[in-house]
């Protein structure tokens, strides 16, 4: 990335939050002891249904070191359920099961005892009858009826919503040609290597419930005192926790009112740090598992005209926002091409699985795959070449502002010249000859491409969208300046991070406009009671938000210190310059006031302030969602997210024809996310969402047997790429800077990830082509992969 | 049971249970918050700290049998408040790392490597760290890391004009 005119940004600098990092001495919540704490460990139901007939805790209370044992009617009585995103009051979600239990691992009495062994050792001495209850997994039977998982809602499905965007019944009868396409998401998640972990702590005399968690979640503090009935300003949420991972799923809300209420219950701190079972099995914290259903019309030059789409969410026992994942991705629903009306049908059913919740991407790396392994059938079906059907139905850059069926208008992109910065790196030809190659040595092999959006800026009104009674247009985020009267600078920022620098991002930006060393710059995150509002870093949306917002509050700072100035130096606001700290006179530089008497004047020279402005150096801004702020329209259109990065996937990949084990031999990335603020964030984040969908695409499934019971529940069968599974990735840069945003700046958090799994599919649809065999369901395991291809031979293809 | 750690060369005296782990003997007995718990199944390498030198996950390791053997944690490779290790600066340097939390068992991983193997390849360096999972990078900063530490160590001692 070309620094340009900047001093700082887009520069190759190191990351500040790192030193503690390597050093060990990260704050995490399991490294945070409070005086007294006691520690939970949970007892959970070994059936997929079931109801609890009874409860007999007295073995268990006599064990030592145990203090209480906590049940899910004495929970439900003292609390409210938690909050959800639809408006389904008959499907309540808790954080112990009440009466019935409604999916194998559901958390059903908690232990508080001195250790978390103890308490270990005494949840197994607690004995609980439980009547087993017919059952649902599969989301296709739950919408078709199905056994209730929650008979008071009357069905399994909590929305079923068909959105129609443009004339779609006409341009499907006017079309010669029609191709349909079922695709299914496996159900994965990110499973960070840090497990959900909470730490609570009651006051009585100050009525404050301090909370220490391992947590990424919007409206966490509100959400935690709706649920315990007391005043959010009863919560003080400590944001100076480091979080050791996440990337959408550490959203322990029920976690933390259990540990809330047992606080206040019993009077000591409560710490809960949920183990690896815990974490994959009840720590509610699956990602989408969906089937996608979708047809699309087309011509014979392979142009896409309409698209119908039909998607299936599994969204497992109970919900939060995790419907909301079908929403988000109707703000890209055509991803990059021109398609000129969607027909979108969203269903969500409820199964008798672990719970979902927010996953990178927040649905998009589900929908991508789906419309990337539709651009290939087409191209297969025509007998085209793949690239060249992406081509014929991308955006092209001059079409830019370009405005999407479903209403939302993508700001920027550049996509054809990204593809060409990729070919001209990588030949496609000497690819297609390599492919051929390792074709003829016995190997299949195959060439798999991914043209997807990153939407980016996460506002929240696809919440509207799909619950009405929500009104919701602003998701902001927040920055404070203030220049103590050394004249040292402090700026705030108000959520958790979980590795993705934000400390450095608000050190650069404010660098960058005061024009002084981002190092001299501290960043501190003040508890929730001190705190601005914060969106939190979900929508991959910091560089964009925090960013502004820090842009922002600099600008607010730079124009008061050049007030400043100008007073002292008896000269207009105009006149003066702003220079690195100073301020001088534009036509007498000589005639200048440093940092020092600035900071002098605004802290101990009242008298020398301008007329109109407050003593001090401190500023704050709250910054609105670029584009944000304009509710969906009646027939379902809105501008959703703001900022659209876009990302092309070029893989060459064999699968071992006996064994059935796929590898990459060649992985190229172009990725144009505009202004890159740091490179090397913005690198990490593409290459560790890359490995992530390796991950989703080969390797990773939260899969239940027939009794309804996860059978990946450690990292023995729950496989995580290491090292050996990442290929080493060549990212080709392109910069399209957003017109909506301070620097340029598009979101790149959830870079990779969202096209890495599309890309190998495609591949190794490509490699499989040549049996004559597909495959259209995530993950592509070894074993899928090798019993597919030996059904193959076996019929003699 | 009272039992004897030796711990980034000091010796300290421990009345534990006996079924606890070294991982939990270093955090909760030893303070030694460096160490992290990942999977305590023995995959993903988050608490990976040196006995006698080898790279070992912690959490297989009962407390009691890691008397007599010498530990390295985190800690012990930090040169000194605020100083960083050839390794750790490297790591900064490259940004081999996101949330920091399999952070410190990768740098012992990497310290284990390089003191059999100055002069690592790049598949060497990706099969030593292969027992370390990292969610958040897909590992290209981290092989960056440790081939740019290695590199650095080798040079440190030289003149420049001897060095690569």
């Amino acid at each position: 990335m070309s620094a340009g005119h900047h001093r700082f940004v887009s520069t190759d600098r190191r990351v500040r939050e790192d030193r503690r990092f390597v050093a060990g001495k990260g704050r995490f919540v399991a490294d945070i002891d409070l005086p007294n704490a006691k520690h939970v460990a949970l007892l959970t139901c070994p059936y997929p249904a079931a109801r609890i007939k009874s409860i007999d805790k007295s073995a268990a209370l006599t064990m030592p070191g145990v203090r209480y044992v906590l049940d899910g009617v004495e929970l439900a009585t003292a609390t409210l359920p938690l909050m959800t995103g639809l408006d389904t009051p008959n499907v309540p979600r808790r954080p112990l099961a009440l009466d019935i239990a409604r999916y194998s691992g559901e958390w059903v009495a908690a232990v508080v005892a001195d250790t978390r062994a103890l308490a270990e050792d005494a949840a197994e001495a607690i004995d609980i009858t439980y009547e087993p209850l017919p059952f649902v997994l599969d989301a296709e039977q739950a919408l078709a009826g199905g056994p209730l998982v929650h008979e008071a809602h009357g069905s399994n499905v909590l929305f079923d919503k068909t959105f129609v965007w443009g004339k779609v019944d006409k341009d499907f009868a006017a079309s010669p040609r029609k191709l349909s396409l079922r695709v299914k998401w496996g159900r994965s998640s990110t499973v960070p290597i840090e497990t959900f972990g909470v730490l609570t702590s009651w006051d009585p005399w100050r009525e404050i419930l301090d909370v220490y968690a391992s947590i990424q979640m919007p409206r966490y503090a509100d959400q935690i005192g709706a649920a315990l009935k007391i005043p959010s300003a009863s919560v003080r949420v400590h944001y100076d926790v480091d979080v050791g991972g996440s990337y959408g799923v550490k959203r322990g809300i029920k976690h933390t009112v259990l540990c809330g209420f047992l606080a206040r219950r019993l009077g000591f701190p409560i710490r809960l740090i949920e183990d690896r079972l815990e974490n994959m099995r009840g720590g509610d914290a699956h990602g989408p598992e969906r089937l996608f259903d979708v047809e699309v019309a087309l011509d014979d030059a392979g142009i896409v005209r309409s698209m119908r789409m039909r998607a299936l969410e599994n969204l497992g026992a109970y919900a939060g926002r995790s419907p909301f994942q079908l929403g988000k991705p109707i703000g890209s629903i055509v991803g990059p091409y021109k398609i000129k009306s969607v027909q979108y049908r969203a269903i969500a059913v409820v199964t008798n699985k672990t719970t979902q919740d927010a996953v990178r991407g927040f649905g998009q790396g589900p929908t991508n795959l789906a419309l990337e392994r539709v651009m290939d059938e087409v191209a297969n079906v025509l007998g085209l070449d793949p690239l060249e059907v992406r081509r014929r139905n991308l955006i092209r850059h001059e079409e830019f502002p370009y405005l999407i069926p479903s209403g939302t208008t993508y700001d920027s992109g550049d996509y054809h010249t990204v593809i060409d910065k990729v070919l001209a790196d990588t030949n496609y030809e000497t690819l297609k000859q390599e492919r051929d190659r390792l074709r003829a040595e016995g190997k299949l092999a195959g060439i798999g491409i991914a043209a997807c959006l990153e939407p980016s800026g996460g506002n929240a009104t696809f919440e509207a969208l799909l619950n009405p009674a929500i009104t919701t247009s602003t998701f902001m985020d927040s920055c404070r300046i203030n220049v103590d009267g050394m004249g040292a600078i402090t700026a705030t920022m108000h959520t958790t991070s979980s590795g993705q620098g934000h400390e450095t991002l608000v050190g650069t930006v404010i660098g960058e406009v005061l024009q002084l060393d981002p190092e001299s710059i501290r960043v501190t995150r003040p508890d929730s009671l001190n705190s601005l509002p914060s969106g939190t870093p979900v929508g991959s949306r910091m560089a964009i938000m925090l960013g502004g917002a820090a842009f922002h509050a600099a600008q607010k700072l730079k124009a008061k210190l050049t007030a400043i100035g100008a007073h002292d130096l008896g000269i207009t606001p105009a006149r003066a310059v702003y220079d690195q700290g100073s301020v001088f006179d534009r036509n007498a530089p000589q005639n200048k006031r440093t940092w020092a008497d600035l900071v002098q004047i605004a802290h101990r020279n009242i008298h020398r302030m301008p007329e109109g402005y407050e003593p001090g150096l401190a500023v704050s801004h709250i910054y609105e969602v670029p584009t944000g702020g304009t509710p969906p329209t009646p027939d379902g259109r809105v501008q959703m997210y703001p900022c659209f990065a876009f990302e092309f996937h070029l893989i060459l990949l064999s699968i071992d024809p006996e064994l059935g084990t796929p590898q990459i031999v060649r992985y190229r990335l172009g990725h144009d996310c505009g202004t890159q603020i740091n490179p090397k964030i913005v690198r990490g984040m593409t290459m560790g969402g890359i490995a992530h969908g390796i991950g989703a695409a080969l390797h990773e499934e939260f899969a239940y047997n027939d009794e309804g019971q996860l059978i990946a529940q450690t990292f023995m069968d729950y496989l995580l790429p290491s090292s050996h599974e990442v290929p080493a990735v060549d990212i080709i840069d392109h910069e399209t800077p957003s017109p909506h945003t301070v620097l340029g700046q598009k979101g790149s958090g959830e870079s990779g990830y969202l096209g890495a799994p599309a890309a190998l599919a495609n591949a190794v649809n490509d490699a499989l082509r040549p049996l004559g065999v597909s495959i259209n369901t995530l993950p592509l395991k070894v074993s899928k992969l090798g019993d597919l291809i030996a059904a193959a031979r076996a019929k003699g293809k | 049971m009272r039992i004897k750690l030796t711990v980034n060369g000091a010796t300290h005296e421990l009345n534990i249970e006996p079924r606890t782990t070294l991982l939990d003997a270093l955090r909760d007995h030893l303070n030694l918050k460096g160490a992290h718990t990942g999977c305590e199944h023995g995959v993903c390498g988050a608490c990976t700290v040196l006995v006698d030198g080898v790279a070992v996950r912690s959490c297989l390791m009962f407390a009691p049998q890691a008397e007599g053997v010498a530990i390295t944690t985190i800690e012990g490779v930090t040169p000194g408040p605020g100083e960083l290790s050839p390794i750790q600066d490297a790591f900064c340097e490259t940004h081999g790392m996101q949330c920091g939390y399999c952070t410190p068992a990768m740098i012992l991983t990497a310290h284990a490597l390089l003191a059999g193997n100055p002069e690592p390849t790049r598949e060497q360096i990706v099969e030593a760290i292969s027992g370390n999972i990292c969610r958040c990078t897909g590992y290209a900063q981290i092989v960056e890391a440790i081939a740019l530490a290695a590199d650095r160590m080798r040079g440190v001692n030289r003149p420049s004009e001897l060095r690569k």
